[in-house]
Formats: structure tokens, C-alpha cells, sequence
């Protein structure tokens, strides 16, 4: 019997009541918001549960609000796949804008480790208990996270770029 | 030798008498360098497939002295630098331009290496003559093999003309300067 999505719903708000919430279906993927502290317990209920049996971490990644209030400035986004199903369900959680941090779930699953890391790098999240969370992708000496939306997308070094050409003026002229 | 089909250089001016050419040692040191530039591909991306097409027999580079392609730094005289350096890669750049003996040229092969290219962004050097001293540019995206050629030859016009003198002269060591090389 294929896995439905208000089983998926009915089972997490069983487990974790108040702390999961905004279940919805955007477009063909199942999708709902889990409170900061709970994110592992989630991930590791959604991976080892004999019915859900979410085995797999498709993608983890930030997401930056800047215009929202303070405590949903930052968002972390988990993809999680049930290959024996072949189910897919989105995970969102949001986090304080001015310290945003939330637990890891490397040690849930290890693919994480890097998909972490990344998320730092780009977004300044810090993952409570990662092992190693310093920048992947960068180069070291960098102090921005480039893709928060007050550093500037272009490099301060340009010196023959022609705005027009980069989408970067408003009517290209 | 006079059916074989062996194209040579032509000799420096000079004056010709019997049995002697009398010339100056700076043009033949300028030609003598100038028809064996050994290249140090350093190719990160699609300008270096056409290199590749470039060194290859249809476009052969080869024909210019350029047959033996060095991959130390040591042993090469024109560090080729073909694709997007990203920031990250730059100290790598610098390191390969610095373990490289004088005298040494450095063609930018491609809008990437030139200017950054269309990667207006964060990550991406804007031009790698942000580190090194760039001699040639090659513009294009990617530039045609024959471009490519051209940029080599435009190169063998200046290793020509250069002084034997130049690498030692103020100038220089004012621009390595510059790059806070050595």
C-alpha cells in the first residue's frame, strides 16, 4: 500500500505534536515546517520509522528573508527521498536572523557534512555539533556570505565590467 | 638540402661579407628565444579545448617552436592561462608564475583570463593580470585556435625586440614589484 501523505502528516504530529506545523502540498511535493530545536529528532524519526522510511537526504540548504521579522530571517531547507516508495518531502525551519543556528543532522545522516558546511560558507548558518564546520567552496580568507542579500553579488575588483551588459542597470541602457 | 621543404627564419639585419655576418647579440638572443617558446598550459575550462585543437596537427602550434609542451613551470618560457580563474585558484597562478625561470612571458587566453569574463561575481578574479604581469591578451570566448596563433605570434614580435637587458633593468623589477613578486 503506497505511502499516503496524511499518514506522513498523522505520524508527525503524533510524535512531535506542536512542533511540527504548516503541513501543505506545493505542487507534487509534500511539504511542512519543523521548530529549530527538533530538526534532528525529525530527520532521525522520518529515516527510521518502519513506515516512512525517508532513507535518503536529497539536498540541505539556506534560504535568506531579510525582509522578514527577526526569527524567520534565515531558513534551512531539507529534501528528504523514500526510495522504497519513491516519496519525496520538503522540510522547512526557520531561524533568527542575527544569530541563526540550529542543530546538525550530520550525524543522522553523513552526507550532510558537506551540504552543511556549504550552508555555512554561503549563508554564516552555524550547525551546533558539526565536526568541521568551516568554509568548503571559498577560499579561506573570505569574511562575506555571499549569498545573504546585503553582500554585494559582484566582485569590489572590477575594473572593465560594463554594468549593461550584466543585467546589472535597470532598463540596460 | 635545396628540394627539402624546411622553411627557416630569416636572420636578424646585419652586414654580410665573405665568410662573416657581423650583427647585434640582442637580435640573435630575440630569435633564438623567439622560435622555441616552450608553453606551460594552464587550462581550466573551455579555452582549453581550443588549445588543445591549437596544439594539434591541424593548427599546429609546433611550427613556431612551441613543439614541446612543459608541464613544470621550470622548464617554460610562455605560461598560457586559458579559462575562468577563480579566486581560490590565484595564489595556485601566482605560485606556477613564480616557480617559472627568467626570462618568462604570459599570454591570457580568453575573456575569462582577461577580464573575468561573464563571471561578474564574488568568486571569479577579474582578469589574472590582478596577480601577474600579463604580456599578451587574447580576446574571445573562446578565442578560434587561429586567434590563439596570433597571440603567440604577437608575443614572438616582442620576445624579439626585447632587450637582453630588460629583465635586470629598473622597469622590471618595478612591476614585479607591483605584483609583490620575490
Amino acid at each position: 500500500m503506497a505511502l499516503e501523505t496524511i499518514q506522513i502528516q498523522d505520524k508527525l504530529v503524533e510524535t512531535f505534536g506542536e512542533s511540527v506545523f504548516n503541513f501543505n502540498q506545493e505542487k507534487d511535493i509534500f511539504s511542512l515546517e519543523v521548530a529549530a530545536d527538533k530538526i534532528t529528532a525529525v530527520i532521525l524519526f522520518l529515516k527510521n520509522d518502519e513506515t516512512l522510511r525517508f532513507n535518503f537526504l536529497t539536498d540541505l540548504c539556506g534560504m535568506h528573508y531579510p525582509d522578514g521579522e527577526v526569527n524567520r530571517q534565515f531558513a534551512v531547507v531539507y529534501h528528504m527521498h523514500n526510495w522504497y516508495e519513491n516519496i519525496r518531502i520538503k522540510i522547512k525551519v526557520f531561524i533568527n536572523g542575527e544569530t541563526p543556528e540550529i542543530k546538525t543532522v550530520s550525524n543522522v545522516f553523513p552526507s550532510a557534512n558537506w551540504m552543511e558546511r556549504e550552508t555555512y560558507d554561503f549563508f554564516g548558518i552555524n550547525f551546533i555539533g558539526h565536526p568541521q564546520l568551516k568554509r568548503i567552496l571559498n577560499m579561506d580568507e573570505m569574511i562575506s556570505f555571499p549569498m545573504r542579500k546585503e553582500f554585494p553579488m559582484e566582485d569590489g575588483g572590477r575594473t572593465d565590467k560594463d554594468d549593461r551588459f550584466f543585467g546589472r542597470t535597470i532598463d540596460n541602457y | 638540402m635545396s628540394d627539402s621543404n624546411i622553411n627557416m627564419v630569416a636572420p636578424p639585419e646585419g652586414v654580410v661579407g665573405e665568410g662573416f655576418f657581423a650583427t647585434k647579440l640582442n637580435d640573435v638572443v630575440g630569435l633564438a628565444r623567439a622560435n622555441s617558446l616552450w608553453p606551460l598550459p594552464f587550462a581550466t575550462s573551455c579555452c582549453g579545448i581550443e588549445f588543445m585543437a591549437t596544439m594539434a596537427s591541424h593548427y599546429d602550434l609546433a611550427r613556431f617552436g612551441s613543439e614541446r609542451v612543459s608541464f613544470s613551470p621550470r622548464q617554460a618560457d610562455m605560461l598560457m592561462v586559458m579559462g575562468t580563474i577563480s579566486k581560490k585558484m590565484a595564489p595556485i597562478l601566482r605560485q606556477v608564475y613564480e616557480q617559472m625561470s627568467e626570462p618568462r612571458w604570459v599570454i591570457a587566453v580568453g575573456a575569462c583570463a582577461c577580464s573575468g569574463g561573464i563571471f561578474d561575481t564574488y568568486s571569479v578574479l577579474q582578469g589574472i593580470d590582478k596577480v601577474i604581469p600579463v604580456d599578451v591578451y587574447v580576446p574571445g570566448c573562446p578565442p578560434r585556435p587561429e586567434q590563439i596563433v596570433d597571440g603567440v605570434m604577437k608575443l614572438q614580435e616582442l620576445v624579439k625586440t626585447e632587450s637582453v637587458r630588460r629583465r635586470s633593468s629598473p622597469e622590471y623589477q618595478e612591476l614585479l614589484a607591483s605584483y609583490n613578486i620575490k
